[in-house]
């Protein structure tokens, strides 16, 4: 029965296997790097990062593989959203280390659950499967647990660790009881597969249905869009800054990708009805994003406001794809190509604002009220027009990335039809 | 090189600017001279451009054209018709006084201030150079990011808030634009082109939806009652230079955009809607107009004044008669130089009296009676007295309504 063995292709999944040998290296670094070299850690998980980026990038080639029996794919969207995550993380590792050193928060752990969360996003990126994107989920979700409360001695970040384990879990429970309806209507859990039954109708739909509207409150809690998003200015205020910066940027795309592989490579065949439930999430976010932001007085919790708000964009541009059941090849590819750009450029903007914030944050002080902002300009010229050119970027101001993104979505959105455009018209009350 | 003229009248501002940036706060001389020679430079760019400018020409000259985001179509597409180029020449010639008006009172981060008017100009070039719509849009709300930092650093004690009221007045407007722009856009086969669109056949439906939704942007602009309150509070709170800009230009890219989207592109919308607009510029004339007579604060009362003068604008345009059209021109031209004027005579004496209230400036032709004889002069054409170029566009407008409507458009006091 030997013969009947086969070794998976291992090279479709080669950042992954690199991120974990890094990591697994750091776990032994850990133990025998001193005080005194602890740049020996940042610059391994740099180098990991770095390395998978690489190897990302060389071996992008615009074809799709299937591996490890069809749970794992590596298409373009997949190198290129690796890529993203890798680059973005690495920055954030930069970004983050005096902030860290100065805190005594600079421990072994920090850079071992970063890679594992790095990891987790990848192979969500990657998922085929219900099982891989599920595993990649968990990883993901746990060590930002874990993160969220490395801070131990700090009472507001534990709370909001714990608000966020106990609310993560709830989703990742939705989630998953959304996929079991869906593998009882379909017998199978590969996406591909699920697709297929669906499309020659094998499936009931009523059940379908049902675990529809499971995975979609499951992903809304992971986007944190209105109205499942409480946790998100909570986590965003009591995380140490640093950690806000990692999970306000590279887990959004990692969403992002999950939602796409979920909805449009699994779920095609329900468009008009998860349409309509995203089409509610993004109205909500917007607005109430938007309008809760105006109400903060701390940066973090506003620019945690903006994100929701941010999202609701995002799920804008990805349910503008199908017309009334209707699918126009340009159109639909345009929408998610939209959606995609605008989850890149919300990565930027929430990487520059949040590593403002970080930058401006002395030891032992928090710059993170509002009002620790005035003045900055006379103190610091160059920073202050940094975080004026984000903000505006942030508010979509021509000239400034945000204001592309946002337009390629509206661009998307009208297309789509009239009833999106007067709701989007509705819902453009928004500033930040 | 009559080629580039437009893209020069645009970007010599700009990059100039970053020279001044790079000065540094601390070298106020040298910032501010740097200043005046980059502002010089951008008025004589635009010299050739009224020079050569051929009036019996139909259609858009010195047009420039060049593929700037070829996934949606949008160019760099730039030219000029006989309303937009005054208004570039206006705008360079202000920013001269701009810079000079600073010269000796901002001393606090010179460099910085010079240099955000002297963006602001070349972005306003921009949007009367601009033929594609996205480039206009562009244009026209980054023109915002230096007013709204002209008046949040720069502003009196209210600022935060005046600043904050007119970014959000005009954001919201002019959002609502970037919808239809979008909406044309795919109406015209995935074309921002301008003179495109003037060819497009819309339905009176769309049309009408159109013309309104461009009117939000434009009335906060311009301002047309009842969206104008965000400018007394600006005009009050800004230095004096942004009142000048403000008053001078940028009120002017609201009724610029009336005749460059509103009329040609929902020409029907425009008949049908035209007694909305006569009726909301009637009482911008009138009810304004009485506003502005009780103001006890100078800037405030010219800020009512020019709400109440661009009423006059709105009025011309809509009451579809080619001298009203002429006159409400004359009009916003006349008004960037009187508005600017009475706001650097107030500024002059902000700067002496450290106040605004008229009570406070008695006495003032005993000390200053040159400087008196010309507040009083410049206020005077403000009223649009004979002989003084306020009455001309004035005249022209009233002298064409009253026959169509029957109604006195009243001077203001």
């Amino acid at each position: 029965m030997l013969n009947q063995f086969v070794t998976p292709d291992l090279l479709p999944a080669a950042p992954e296997i690199f991120i974990l040998v890094m990591a697994c290296l750091i776990i032994f670094a850990d133990l025998v790097v001193g005080q005194v070299q602890r740049w020996i850690m940042s610059a391994l998980t740099v180098i990991a990062l770095a390395g998978s980026a690489l190897i990302t990038y060389t071996t992008m080639d615009g074809q799709t593989v299937l591996t490890f029996s069809n749970m794992f794919v590596d298409d373009l969207l997949s190198d290129f959203l690796k890529l993203v995550v890798d680059l973005t993380v690495l920055a954030v590792v930069i970004y983050s280390r005096s902030y860290l050193v100065a805190r005594n928060l600079d421990k072994g752990e920090y850079y071992l659950l970063v890679l594992f969360a790095t990891l987790g996003m990848m192979v969500m990126i990657s998922a085929s499967h219900f099982l891989t994107l599920y595993l990649g989920l968990e990883l993901l979700s746990l060590s930002l647990y874990a993160l969220v409360a490395i801070d131990r001695d700090s009472a507001r970040a534990t709370e909001a660790a714990m608000k966020y384990f106990v609310l993560g879990a709830l989703a990742s429970g939705l989630l998953l009881y959304g996929m079991s309806m869906v593998y009882g209507a379909t017998g199978t859990l590969e996406i591909g597969a699920i697709a297929q039954a669906i499309f020659h109708g094998d499936a009931n739909k009523t059940i379908l249905v049902f675990g529809l509207v499971f995975i979609v409150a499951g992903l809304a809690f992971k986007l944190g869009v209105v109205p499942f998003h409480m946790w998100v200015p909570d986590v965003y205020h009591g995380a140490p800054t640093a950690i806000t910066l990692f999970i306000a940027s590279a887990p959004k795309l990692a969403a992002f990708a999950m939602a796409l592989r979920l909805l449009v490579y699994g779920l095609f065949e329900l468009a008009e009805q998860w349409q309509l439930m995203l089409m509610i999430l993004a109205v909500l976010s917007i607005a109430v994003g938007n309008l809760a932001a105006i109400a903060q007085t701390n940066i973090k919790r506003m620019l945690a406001y903006s994100g929701i708000s941010h999202m609701g964009f995002m799920l804008l541009a990805l349910m503008s794809g199908v017309v009334g059941g209707q699918v126009d090849p340009f159109g639909t590819l345009n929408a998610y190509s939209s959606a995609l750009y605008y989850a890149v450029a919300y990565v930027l903007m929430s990487l520059g604002s949040f590593g403002m914030v970080l930058l401006l944050s002395r030891a032992g002080h928090e710059a993170e009220m509002l009002d620790d902002f005035k003045g900055l300009n006379k103190r610091s010229p160059w920073f202050a027009a940094m975080m004026l050119i984000m903000m505006f970027s942030m508010a979509g101001i021509p000239f400034f990335i945000g204001f592309f993104a946002k337009f390629a979505v509206l661009l998307a959105a009208i297309k789509a039809g009239d009833t999106v455009m007067m709701l989007c018209t509705t819902t453009l009350m928004r500033s930040l | 090189m009559s080629a580039y003229l437009l893209s020069l009248a645009i970007w010599v501002p700009i990059i100039g600017s970053l020279f001044v940036f790079a000065v540094g706060p601390e070298r106020r001389s040298a910032a501010r001279l740097l200043a005046l020679v980059v502002a010089l430079a951008g008025f004589v760019v635009t010299l050739p451009l009224l020079l050569n400018f051929d009036p019996t020409f139909v259609g858009f000259q010195f047009v420039e054209q060049a593929p700037w985001i070829q996934r949606f179509n949008v160019q760099y597409f730039l030219g000029v018709d006989g309303i937009s180029v005054l208004f570039i020449a206006l705008n360079s010639l202000i920013t001269i006084l701009v810079v000079l008006a600073g010269w000796q009172v901002i001393e606090d981060k010179a460099s910085q201030y010079m240099g955000a008017f002297l963006v602001m100009s070349g972005l306003m070039n921009g949007i009367f150079a601009a033929l594609d719509a996205m480039l206009f849009y562009v244009f026209f709300e980054a023109s915002l990011i230096p007013m709204y930092i002209i008046i949040g650093v720069w502003g009196g004690p209210n600022r935060v808030y005046a600043a904050f009221k007119f970014f959000l007045y005009t954001l919201l407007g002019s959002l609502l634009m970037l919808v239809s722009l979008i909406w044309l856009f795919l109406e015209a086969g995935g074309s921002f082109n301008l003179i495109d669109w003037y060819n497009l056949k819309i339905g009176i439906q769309p049309q009408i939806l159109l013309f309104l939704a461009f009117l939000v942007a434009f009335a906060v602009k311009v301002p047309m009652w009842p969206v104008h309150t965000w400018l007394p509070d600006a005009h009050v709170e800004a230095p004096t230079g942004g009142s000048v800009v403000l008053a001078a230009i940028m009120l002017k890219l609201g009724a610029y955009g009336f005749l460059r989207f509103s009329l040609p592109i929902a020409p029907d919308a425009s008949h049908q809607l035209a007694p909305l607009m006569i009726g909301l510029s009637l009482i911008a004339v009138v009810y304004i107009g009485f506003v502005a007579l009780v103001q006890a604060d100078m800037k405030k009362l010219i800020a009512y004044s020019s709400i109440s003068h661009m009423g006059f604008v709105t009025l011309g345009f809509f009451i579809f008669n080619q001298i009203g059209v002429e006159g409400a021109l004359v009009q916003m031209i006349s008004h960037g130089f009187v508005s600017a004027a009475m706001f650097l005579c107030v500024g002059v004496m902000y700067d002496r009296a450290h106040s605004r209230m008229i009570a406070d400036y008695g006495g003032v032709v005993n000390t200053m009676p040159k400087f008196a004889a010309l507040f009083v002069f410049f206020a005077m054409a403000n009223c649009g007295l004979p002989a003084t170029s306020g009455f001309v566009g004035e005249f022209m407008v009233v002298s064409l309504s009253l026959p169509l409507h029957r109604r006195h458009a009243c001077f203001r006091g």
